[in-house]
């Protein structure tokens, strides 16, 4: 169907898009390179000249690399076992008949629409603080020491605010298709006599497949930067400092670019790496 | 469609529901309830849950601080602005890779999404410097342009999952009929495409709404959004879980309402193509 | 309100035609501290007097100063007037990014500002910043407490004193915490006050070939001092606590004691906002017989970057807002106890000022403090709690993480220890030193 008339007007009307990203991602991408290769300390006067790859080597030989990658990883990972296994559970259980379903689904939905920062704030102060945070109240109501969240589980606490956020994404992708499964199949095997996990596992999740890899995909993008959490709760510390954090820290808290550059060179290699292996899953599942 | 359930079973599935559902919503029902207590009653031991003395004087205090209308304000023409900047942009790219695709269309589209992997703070201060040479920062322009950026690569994904599910015979028709590319685009291809494009409209302005790097970092005293509002709250001296509470309830309950109000669109719409 | 803006511009014009000035819309950054917001209520009083308008950026510390240093670093030229502390000022007035303020006028009083004050915001003997308020940090107590303890604070205890009356204070059943220090981690929070703490043991950051001293035993035994005594007596979460947080503590009555900024003075003596207002005692910070004591010396003081078009107008808003008819107007409105202290050696011979119980402590802790010879031997750097290199907010970050995870338990002293000697010395190496 496509004439030759029709590929140069989608060409035409693909072109804007495709020149405004390049150049959102080029302009910045070649001055972070550019200033990875130089000392460029703004508190010491400045741009001092070429290092070479002097700030890939100090990036990558601090001792903070490798488990900020780890805990990158463990984050993106945790937040999205969470968030799809709670998903399609919740997803199920909102697509039963029930009373008040569109109240239920409002409440369920409403985390998205919170800023991560106040998130960050409500939960570090209202929930986790080990004195007057409500988990501490919890706790003391049955006679056990409360928790200190952020500093005693710091890892779990950031994942379960993370999650929380993203839950209500994955529910809403994940119900969407439910709903649209076909219901006559479901009824077919339930009358043959089909146990519910079995249903679950031979018809609903095969069906969930290409919500589940968008629900990951989508997720990881976002949560491969997740910042604003990290730095209202622990700043960093006990080991919740992501890739991204450290970055931060470099650029802006020591003020050395060039160094910070070269771990921003370092996170877009990460990126790819998770986007190449996503894009493996994502892309067999996204075909037709 | 419905099946047939014992209204036992209903009951408890509708028990069930209720109880996540309110567990979920808790942690902002309780930043809502505690923004109407004083400070003192925030944080009693065991704590209050409906029965303290309402009050109002958290908001009157919060709103003595800080100009909370201005920073709406910036948080809805910002949100909106770059969210419709990048509709118009994105819309017919979207079109032409639904409708005209090549080898390359997905190849595009990946690259388009990886391009949202760069890590904000590694390139602050590129940006930053050339928000100085074009004179944008802290204006309202400049920080439309930059989340229409951020946002655009999951813009046109939406849209062109949506485009995908239009047939194709539809357009065939209207060409037969003499109809142009813009008429096309224009009269059969946007009335089709409407919830479809409604619910993009929605999530991105969610997206841009709650977006606290850039808006934070680009903008000083006239541009500063609902972001940079909260960020003078986070932790002021002495009590403040009211206040924050306050603050908090100020800065969500906009897009809460619109969310909630348009619910059904944006369930409609968050499918990114994964549902056939 | 018509009315109200027709007199303000009739006042404006007036002020025009009389000074030759043109009202100008001043914008200023600032943090949230109470103080701060005070001055944001009263700044009618300012356009009033000038015409000219402010309009402010308030943000939270570490917001703030991510933010203040991009745009300075960049000559972004956002601000006007940005609210920076003894840390940046030297830094910054060295980099030629300040417009120096040795012209504030007669009226000014520039000699009236505390020495200690005025050198840590000069460099090279030019004033950079104007100090809006000064603190150095001080021991405040519960006299019932101390008293059920058996015990009396003497006006300069020393470290052993202070860990006996934690532990005897503590009584963990009803939330009572016989001390409650920083342990949050960041540059201004834990190592502010593990920093000067140090001092006091006889540790210091460098030697004077800028060598880093984590390996020191002065350092092993502050910090093991430390975390024993916060095991012991602290309250749980410790390591998630900063300023703020035990501020709240000790307002609620589960501190015994909290060793940390003298401006907290006046919020844990305010009956709107603390439970134990009136309960409150205060003494130096504590030492350990070596000749210094544990107490800081900080600032947060107003400064106009180099390269605004509205320094005039800028320099008038510092004048007013670091006079002592400032002091005086917050005096009037809100009573002395609130008026931004430790700048000004004329407030400490004020009479109406004398009665505030915590002033003179406040007063002796700034002078006894010293921030060019800050520890017991000599060392290279400027600053108690601080040292004054472009580098240190960085490195002090990490250090204070680590030191924070060993609060939290998850490491030892030692281990804590050896990681700040090695991140220490990698990055000192990676600045050239």
């Amino acid at each position: 169907m496509a004439t030759r008339h029709s590929r140069s007007a989608a060409r035409l009307m693909m072109a804007p898009a495709v020149i405004l990203l390049l150049g959102w991602m080029l302009v910045p991408l070649t001055m972070t390179l550019w200033f990875s290769f130089r000392e460029f300390l703004p508190l010491r006067g400045g741009d001092m000249g070429w290092v070479g790859f002097d700030n890939y080597a100090r990036f990558v030989t601090s001792s903070a690399f490798w488990p900020s990658i780890q805990t990158t990883l463990l984050i993106v990972g945790g937040v999205l076992l969470i968030t799809v296994v709670l998903g399609v559970l919740l997803a199920l259980l909102l697509d039963q008949p029930m009373w008040g379903q569109g109240v239920v689904r409002i409440l369920v939905i409403a985390p998205f629409f919170v800023m991560p920062t106040v998130s960050a704030l409500v939960w570090k102060n209202m929930f986790m603080d080990p004195v007057n945070g409500l988990f501490a109240h919890l706790w003391k109501a049955f006679g056990a020491t409360p928790v200190e969240w952020l500093s005693q589980a710091s890892m779990f606490s950031i994942i379960l605010i993370v999650a929380w956020q993203w839950l209500p994404f994955a529910t809403l992708i994940l119900l969407t298709a439910i709903q649209s499964l076909d219901s006559e199949q479901l009824e077919a095997a339930e009358m043959d006599g089909a146990p519910a996990l079995k249903r679950f596992w031979f018809i609903i999740l095969p069906h969930l497949g290409r919500a589940i890899t968008v629900v990951i995909l989508i997720q990881t993008i976002f949560l491969l930067s997740v910042f604003a959490e990290i730095f209202v709760t622990t700043q960093g510390s006990f080991g919740t400092r992501t890739l991204t954090y450290l970055i931060f820290q470099r650029v802006l808290e020591s003020q050395n670019v060039g160094l910070g550059s070269a771990g921003g060179v370092y996170a877009i290699i990460l990126a790819n790496i998770v986007a190449i292996f996503l894009m493996r899953i994502v892309g067999k599942n996204l075909d037709r | 469609m419905a099946r047939a359930v014992t209204p036992r079973r209903k009951a408890l599935t509708t028990a069930l529901a209720w109880a996540i559902g309110f567990l979920i919503f808790f942690p902002i029902l309780w930043t809502i309830l505690t923004s109407f207590k004083t400070e003192a009653e925030a944080i009693a031991s065991p704590p209050k849950f409906l029965f303290f003395d309402w009050t109002l004087e958290n908001y009157g205090v919060v709103q003595d601080r800080s100009n909370y209308m201005r920073f709406l304000w910036n948080s809805v023409i910002i949100a909106g602005g770059s969210t419709l900047l990048g509709i118009l942009v994105a819309v017919p790219a979207a079109w032409s890779m639904a409708f005209v695709p090549s080898r390359r269309t997905k190849d595009i589209l990946m690259w388009m999404l990886s391009t949202k992997m760069l890590p904000a703070v590694g390139v602050l201060y590129p940006i930053y410097l050339i928000f100085i040479k074009l004179g944008l920062l802290d204006t309202r322009i400049g920080l439309i342009v930059v989340l229409m950026l951020i946002n655009l690569p999951i813009i046109v994904w939406m849209l062109y999952t949506y485009f995908r599910e239009i047939p194709g015979e539809i357009l065939e028709a209207a060409r037969m009929d003499g109809a142009s590319l813009r008429d096309e685009i224009l009269y059969v291809l946007t009335p089709m495409a409407v919830p479809g494009i409604a619910s993009t409209i929605l999530l991105n302005f969610i997206l841009a709404w709650n977006e606290a790097f850039w808006t934070l970092n680009l903008t000083a005293a006239n541009a500063g959004p609902l972001t940079a509002f909260i960020a003078s709250y986070s932790s002021p001296e002495g009590l403040f879980f009211a206040k924050l509470s306050a603050a908090s309830t100020m800065a969500i309950a906009p897009i809460l309402i619109l969310g909630w109000f348009s619910q059904k669109q944006l369930v409609r719409g968050l499918t990114f193509g994964a549902v056939k | 309100m018509y009315l109200r803006n027709a007199l303000r511009a009739a006042t404006a014009l007036s002020l025009i035609a009389a000074g030759g000035a043109w009202a100008e819309t001043l914008t200023i950054a600032t943090v949230n501290n109470g103080d701060m917001i005070r001055m944001q209520g009263l700044t009618d009083d300012f356009t009033a007097k000038t015409g000219h308008t402010v309009e402010w950026v308030t943000l939270e510390e570490n917001v703030l100063r991510q933010r203040v240093t991009t745009d300075i670093t960049t000559k972004g030229g956002q601000f006007d007037i940005m609210t920076i502390g003894m840390y940046e000022t030297p830094i910054w007035g060295k980099n030629g990014w300040l417009v120096p303020l040795d012209d504030l006028g007669a009226d000014y009083d520039v000699d009236d500002i505390l020495p200690a004050m005025r050198g840590g915001l000069s460099y090279d003997g030019t004033l950079y910043a104007a100090p809006f308020y000064g603190e150095s940090s001080m021991i405040m107590y519960r006299t019932d407490l101390m008293e059920k303890a058996g015990l009396t604070m003497p006006d300069a205890p020393t470290w052993d004193f202070v860990a006996e009356a934690a532990r005897a204070m503590t009584d963990k059943e009803n939330e009572v915490y016989g001390i409650c220090l920083r342990g949050k981690a960041g540059w201004g929070e834990n190592m502010a006050f593990l920093t000067a703490m140090s001092n006091s043991f006889g540790a210091r950051w460098f030697d004077e070939d800028w060598n880093a001293q984590f390996d020191s035993d002065a350092w092993k035994t502050t910090l093991t001092f430390y975390l024993d005594l916060m095991n012991d007596a602290g309250p749980p979460g410790a390591s998630n606590n900063g300023f703020n947080e035990n501020l709240s503590l000790f307002q609620q009555g589960k501190c015994g004691m909290w060793i940390d900024a003298t401006v907290a003075a006046s919020f844990v003596t305010n009956p709107n906002d603390s439970t134990v207002a009136d309960k409150v005692g205060f003494a130096l910070a504590p030492d350990t017989g070596l000749g210094k004591r544990g107490n800081w010396l900080w600032a947060w003081a107003l400064a106009i970057p180099a390269g605004t078009a509205k320094a005039d107008a800028a320099k008038e808003f510092i004048r007013w807002a670091t006079s002592k008819e400032y002091i005086e107007l917050v005096a009037s409105k809100e009573g002395w106890a609130n008026v931004p202290p430790g700048a000004r050696t004329s407030l400490y011979e004020n009479p109406n000022y004398k009665d505030i119980p915590f002033a003179q402590m406040t007063l002796q802790s700034i002078l006894s403090a010293d921030p060019l010879a800050p520890t017991v031997d000599p060392v290279p750097y400027v600053g108690i709690q601080f040292v004054a290199i472009p580098e240190f907010a960085g490195i002090a970050t990490e250090v204070g993480q680590e030191f924070s995870a060993a609060l939290a338990g998850q490491q030892t002293a030692e281990q804590a220890l050896e990681k700040a000697q090695a991140l220490t010395t990698d990055a000192m190496e990676a600045a050239g030193y």
